[in-house]
């Protein structure tokens, strides 16, 4: 086995090289384009937004194509990479900021479509497709009225797209315009309206290409920000393992249980705010339970005024919400989906409130 | 080259010349087929190329058995695929739930690993386990009625002991008392007792192929159940021929048998079908797959007793002593709870094929030795469509075919 993963593993390091061989040639036609653009552009306008740090143990459950790939040319912002699901909580791709005529920001992001397999739950693989080789893939932040360059590769071999959520022309939709493997495109939009969205790929069949891992979160920032406060992202998603068209294994931020192992640190009475995006596929629904407290749930994340003071949402596939909240007692609490099975099957993780500073 | 010069001395040498020449033409076609198989193992790639297909997708996993345990569910599972397999998960009734393996999760082809889940399992509920495999294929075994595994002991020992003897002593016992009765009839009659033996006879060895046919379909393909039926099958049957004719000192041409020899036999073939039987009652109560009811056990009785008639058919005219009813009876009968035992408390499916094939065989023997016995030289086809013989065979079929659906599962 081992020696046949090594096989597997060497040929796809070549398959890497030569599709980067490939890319290479296709980056000339781009730096014409992109100088043609640097004229336009500024110095980054706004601080990129600072995500928590990891903690620090190394990563139990490594992915592997990520660790090869992606690689791009310098002419291309580095596609955001994280290693495993709490990497992931609180990483943000902001993307590479400058300012375009009129004082306009734009925010120039890489996602690389690759293949390979990913740990869905301890001991388990999955042969994923994937955006930045982790699924979810990479989330995408910007600020309402900034125009969105992303530059996506598809380095798999499948043809994908990147379809957004929000206001943009018909041929920036990621429906028509398939990607085929080793080819490219850059989605350009001004990002609208302001709140949390998401992107997933919309080849047929799509059941497939989305429960293979081709999805991630997508925040469009107020003009003026939310209020300050500890954020995460909490993708939820689940994984057909043995291709029958149902879950074997429930997960948020890609591995199953991960967040029961690694309980999420967190201070009592700290004010935190959770962009939850639902893309699970197969199950109609999903949903998220806190346990011993409630949050402000900001559906879709459009409106700054309306909230629902609760601690159970259900969400259909594409449904989304913020989730504003602090907790009230230190402790361990768990969080998952009320849907007990799913909750069984890996959809379930705690927090760990430590107490206040000061207090302890 | 002729023999008589093969004894001479001076032949020695080329007879032993000729005896490495001999070895050498049977051990070539095996060196070819050892040089072949290195070629392939050593340059696979130049041959086929690299398979199409990843080998996690061939990943196979058979759970051989289940047994719960007060808080515990223990799962006993093969690698049954051409590869080595790593569990990753066991899901209990849809949960991910924590699990010991011994010697450890990984299996190399053809081992075998004990699974230990602790679970608060519910009796009289179904319960499902599901392997994911490091692949993420998921093999997974239900039982319907969950109950106590028994645990070999004083008790499950008595409980089967009692149950084999209900089933399989006891009504070939009440069949035997037949005797007094049945030596009273005349000629024709006796002919249809015997069609009557032969058509009991024949639904149990059809019964006894098709149970050992529906174990194989359950073990892994790599065991070859239908390699073990036809074992065990033809290994009997043309084995007990053989053992029924074999010559007694001083006897001239080996005879079939006939009268007390027959009966014996037919105890042989009865008892190694209710051995078969035993393994089956052992086993389904075991696997927790049918609640044993009294019913149940009282149906095996019934539809059994007609075994002792078919055990007197050959002797109704020899009067034999009366050690030899009791020794025929246990003959046939007491195999039952041997069977109940082995099925019960160390269940392998494999044997129980095995069993069943071999009991099979065995009746299928008894039934060619009555036939042959009747026939006396005529065709066996006239003898079996005679109308007494062909009245009694049918009432034979139709008799278990009846109290067959008193033991309706």
């Amino acid at each position: 086995m081992d020696e046949q993963g090594e096989q597997r593993s060497q040929l796809s390091l070549l398959e890497a090289a030569m599709t980067r061989r490939r890319f290479l040639g296709g980056v000339v036609g781009l730096g014409v384009l992109g100088t043609a653009t640097a004229a336009l552009t500024d110095a980054s306008e706004r601080p990129p937004i600072q995500p928590h740090g990891p903690t620090g143990a190394p990563a139990p459950y490594p992915t592997h194509p990520a660790e090869a790939a992606p690689v791009v040319s310098a002419d291309l912002p580095s596609p955001l990479r994280v290693r495993d699901p709490m990497t992931f909580l609180t990483s943000f791709d902001t993307g590479r900021v400058t300012r375009v005529r009129g004082g306009r920001v734009q925010r120039e992001y890489t996602v690389v479509a690759l293949d390979g397999e990913v740990t869905v739950a301890p001991g388990v693989k999955f042969p994923a497709w994937t955006f930045n080789g982790f699924v979810p893939g990479p989330t995408l932040r910007c600020t309402e009225g900034d125009l969105v360059r992303l530059h996506f590769l598809n380095e798999s071999s499948m043809p994908h797209t990147m379809h957004f959520h929000g206001f943009h022309p018909a041929n920036m939709d990621g429906v028509f315009e398939v990607v085929p493997p080793g080819g490219r495109f850059t989605y350009e939009f001004i990002a609208d309206p302001f709140g949390l969205h998401l992107y997933h790929c919309h080849v047929m069949p799509l059941k497939k290409h989305i429960h293979k891992g081709m999805y991630g979160a997508f925040i469009i920032d107020p003009p003026s920000p939310r209020p300050k406060a500890r954020e995460m992202v909490m993708v939820m998603n689940g994984y057909d393992t043995d291709f029958d068209n149902e879950n074997e294994f429930y997960a948020v931020n890609g591995v199953a249980n991960y967040f029961v192992e690694h309980p999420i640190e967190i201070r009592q009475h700290e004010p935190l705010r959770i962009y939850l995006v639902n893309l699970l596929e197969f199950d109609l629904i999903n949903s998220i339970h806190t346990h011993a407290t409630f949050f402000k749930y900001y559906r879709t994340g459009t409106r700054l005024d309306q909230y629902e003071y609760t601690d159970t949402v259900m969400l259909c596939q594409g449904e989304r919400g913020i989730m504003e909240f602090t907790y009230r007692f230190p402790g361990t609490f768990m969080f998952h989906a009320h849907q007990s099975e799913f909750a069984e099957l890996g959809w379930m993780g705690f927090f760990k409130v430590l107490p206040a500073e000061g207090k302890s | 080259m002729n023999r008589t010069e093969d004894r001479t001395p001076a032949s020695a040498p080329r007879d032993l010349t000729r005896r490495v020449r001999l070895v050498g033409l049977g051990v070539l076609p095996l060196a070819l087929l050892g040089g072949l198989i290195y070629f392939f193992l050593s340059s696979e790639s130049l041959l086929l190329g690299p398979s199409p297909v990843p080998p996690e997708a061939l990943q196979r996993l058979t759970i051989e058995r289940m047994a719960f345990y007060p808080g515990t569910i223990v799962v006993w599972v093969r690698n049954t695929g051409p590869g080595p397999v790593r569990i990753g998960q066991v899901l209990v009734n849809e949960a991910i739930w924590a699990f010991t393996a011994t010697p450890g999760p990984e299996l190399g082809r053809l081992a075998q690993a004990t699974i230990t889940v602790p679970y608060d399992w519910v009796e009289g509920e179904p319960h499902e386990v599901k392997l994911v495999t490091d692949a993420g294929l998921v093999f997974k075994k239900q039982v319907d009625v969950t109950t106590t595994t028994p645990v070999p002991g004083w008790r499950y020992f008595t409980l089967f002991a009692l149950l084999g003897a209900y089933v399989g002593v006891v009504p070939v016992f009440l069949g035997l008392l037949w005797f007094p009765f049945l030596t009273a009839l005349r000629g024709r009659w006796v002919d249809g007792l015997l069609g009557f033996t032969v058509g009991l006879l024949v639904f149990l060895g059809l019964d006894a192929v098709k149970e050992a046919f529906e174990a194989a379909g359950r073990i892994a393909p790599v065991f070859k159940g239908e390699a073990l039926i036809a074992l065990g099958l033809f290994g009997s049957f043309l084995g007990l021929v053989a053992f029924g004719r074999r010559k007694k000192k001083g006897e001239g041409e080996a005879a079939p048998p006939t009268g007390l020899r027959l009966a014996y036999l037919i105890a042989l073939g009865i008892g190694l079908h209710n051995l078969g039987e035993g393994l089956a009652i052992g086993a389904a109560y075991q696997l927790g797959e049918v609640a044993l009811g009294a019913f149940l056990v009282l149906g095996f009785t019934i539809h059994n007793t007609t075994e002792g008639l078919a055990i007197l058919s050959p002797v109704l005219r020899a009067a034999p002593a009366r050690y030899h009813f009791l020794l025929l009876g246990l003959l046939a009968g007491a195999p039952t709870i041997a069977g109940t035992w082995l099925g019960g408390l160390t269940y392998s499916v494999p044997l129980a094929i095995l069993f069943l094939a071999i009991g099979a065989g065995a009746i299928l023997q008894v039934v060619y030795e009555i036939v042959r016995f009747q026939a006396r030289g005529t065709s066996i086809l006239d003898v079996l469509s005679a109308p007494h013989n062909l009245a009694g065979l049918l009432a034979g079929f139709l008799t278990m075919y009846l109290t067959g659906f008193l033991i309706a599962v």
